[in-house]
């Protein structure tokens, strides 16, 4: 042993600790203000829209005709129908979307992180879901104008407008599912291995599962931000004033076709269904942000 | 069950870089073998390349033969996913399932390789979870998420999971290197209970741990930085602990390393 240089009995001299200084306390104040502001800054703006759609938009959204009629036969004029139809072909829409680009979106993704690693058709693949993730809504509408449409020869449909929003969705989708895969950790793909599972049950009954509330948080949120898209539905679809139950044929309303059409009447039935419209697809897009909350409880890692 | 490993000129590379160099050695059934030896010298690398775990990192490959019972693992004809079947495998850090259930981790092995049999699963469950000393605390939250449980308690889950596909052979890497003294000692208790009937490689920072629980000890070392780590000498855990007959070993042993 060496003598001990410190002598732990000796009384210490003076506090050892000082109190904040003033140059601290003015930074704190300052940065407490900026964060404020900014906070300010970032939710005025969201409150004042929701506020706008709300006032005006509740009023129509609350009639029951609003949820059981369309538009058929009524004049610009008239204070009556609803917007059932363009509800219809929302949902019906994105649901289409969801169900083509679901599939395809998390297979690319578990491909790209399970699979393909490193390899070169990864990173080509990598790279054109960067691009198109770039591609503006209109341009999609565009090409699927061209090649659905055009070449192959098929009429304007909400199938359309679905196939055209399907090209905006998947890049979402790999996306998500990718960042979602590569959190999951090593450990727990190797754990199952350990356990003599081949890889492809540990993809889909460890490694996804892990991922899954993610997975569908992404998807929903992609799927909200897809319904609100109206450039490709004015290319490829056509809004019609009355009901079309099959999507895959003739002109099918949806919300933004519906806003875009009455917003063009001047009446002030026009401006109720223009609000309306609004509002309902806020509603709408509420609830799938909600579904997604739920289901990603349902399925989430346990605590 | 149990089985003995005999491994062969193993050589380990992590893409171009030799991690660990011409390792021959030879594990009797019903016994338990540590791995000692400086951080970084490739016992985990040894370890994981029995069940052909290593090779799932990219790039990585291994050379030379491991013998189970006679067999070669890394034959051609051999399936991967087979050998880790045989050969179980627990982990430095405790990484139960976090979606599933206590009862759904244990049983995750027989679920996954398509056992639906309820009665047969919670058998399983049972013995499994007796036989990693956990039963006891669990039995009445088994629905609840493995997550759940204290460090210890998940990596007995983790040992109780690894048992319950009843492999050959189990390698433990630092099982308890995250564990409080008690846990360690009831995770020692519980590795010579299963020596009756697995047999176990263990890898181990623990001087006194590898004392206690192993029967035969292999210490490896690293000729030098870059170099890749190799087996200085493998015998009884009484002869190394007591009379080795490689200088490092002794300077590794008391202390006096480096
Ligand atoms: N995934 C990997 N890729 C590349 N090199 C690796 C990888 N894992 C380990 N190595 C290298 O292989 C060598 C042996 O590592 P290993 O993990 O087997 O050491 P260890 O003896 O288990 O050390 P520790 O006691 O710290 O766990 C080290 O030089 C390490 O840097
Ligand atoms: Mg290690």
């Amino acid at each position: 042993m060496t003598t001990a240089t410190t002598d732990l009995h000796r009384p210490a001299t003076g506090p050892a600790f000082q109190g904040v200084g003033l140059g601290r306390k003015v930074k704190n104040a300052v940065a407490t203000t900026l964060v404020a502001l900014a906070f300010l800054v970032a939710v005025v703006p969201l409150v004042w829209v929701l506020w706008s759609v709300l006032e005006k938009g509740l009023q129509p959204v609350l009639h029951a005709d609003w949820w059981t009629h369309s538009l058929y036969g009524l004049r610009p004029y008239d204070d009556r129908g609803g917007a059932y139809h363009a509800i219809y072909g929302t949902v019906v829409q994105a649901l289409s979307t969801a169900v083509l680009s679901v599939p395809v979106g998390v297979m690319v993704g578990v491909y790209l992180v399970e699979y393909g690693a490193g390899t070169r058709l990864a990173r080509v693949t990598t790279f054109m879901v960067d691009i198109l993730t770039g591609v503006p809504s209109i341009v999609a509408g565009l090409f699927v104008y061209a090649l659905w449409i055009s070449i192959l020869g098929f009429g304007r449909s909400g199938f359309a407008v679905s196939l055209s929003l399907l090209l905006l969705m998947i890049p979402v989708v790999i996306r998500t599912t990718e960042e979602m895969l590569r959190i999951v950790p090593n450990e727990l793909r190797e754990a199952s291995y350990a356990l003599g599972v081949p890889k492809w049950k540990t993809i889909v009954k460890i490694v996804l599962p892990t991922a899954m509330s993610g997975i569908v948080t992404g998807v929903m949120l992609g799927l909200a931000r897809v319904m609100g898209e109206t450039a490709p539905a004015l290319i490829v679809g056509a809004y019609a004033s009355s009901i079309n139950l099959n999507v895959f044929d003739g002109n099918q309303a949806n919300l933004p076709l519906l806003m875009n059409d009455q917003f063009a009447n001047p009446e002030t039935a026009g401006f109720n269904r223009t609000w309306g419209a609004a509002m309902t697809l806020v509603l709408i897009i509420m609830l799938f942000n909600l579904l997604a909350t739920v289901i990603s409880r349902l399925s989430a890692i346990k605590k | 069950m149990a089985k003995r490993i005999d491994i062969k000129d193993v050589n380990i590379y992590y893409g171009k870089f030799h991690a660990v160099d011409s390792v021959t050695l030879s594990v009797p059934p019903r016994s338990v073998t540590a791995f000692i030896g400086p951080s970084g010298c490739g016992k985990s690398t040894v370890l994981r390349s029995l069940n052909r775990m290593h090779e799932v990192t990219p790039g990585a490959r291994v050379e030379g033969q491991v013998l189970l019972d006679g067999e070669d693992i890394y034959a051609a004809t051999v399936d991967p996913v087979e050998v880790r079947r045989t050969i179980g495998m627990v982990f430095q850090r405790p990484n139960p399932f976090p979606t599933m259930s206590i009862r759904d981790n244990v049983v995750a092995g027989l679920k996954l390789a398509g056992v639906k049999n309820r009665r047969r699963l919670d058998e399983v469950c049972e013995r499994s979870l007796r036989g990693a000393n956990l039963w006891e605390e669990v039995k009445d939250r088994l629905d609840k998420p493995g997550g759940g449980l204290s460090g210890g308690q998940q990596q007995r889950l983790c040992i109780a999971r690894a048992i319950a596909v009843q492999p050959d052979v189990l390698l433990m890497d630092e099982p308890c290197s995250a564990l409080d003294p008690i846990s360690t000692l009831a995770i020692e208790d519980l590795i010579t209970e299963l020596k009756q009937d697995y047999t176990i490689v263990i890898v181990t920072h623990n001087m006194q741990q590898a004392a206690r629980v192993s029967d035969q000890t292999a210490f490896f070392n690293l000729a030098g930085v870059g170099q890749p780590g190799r087996l200085v000498e493998v015998d009884d855990t009484e002869k190394i602990f007591s009379n080795p007959s490689q200088k490092a070993t002794e300077d590794y042993i008391s202390g006096r390393f480096g």
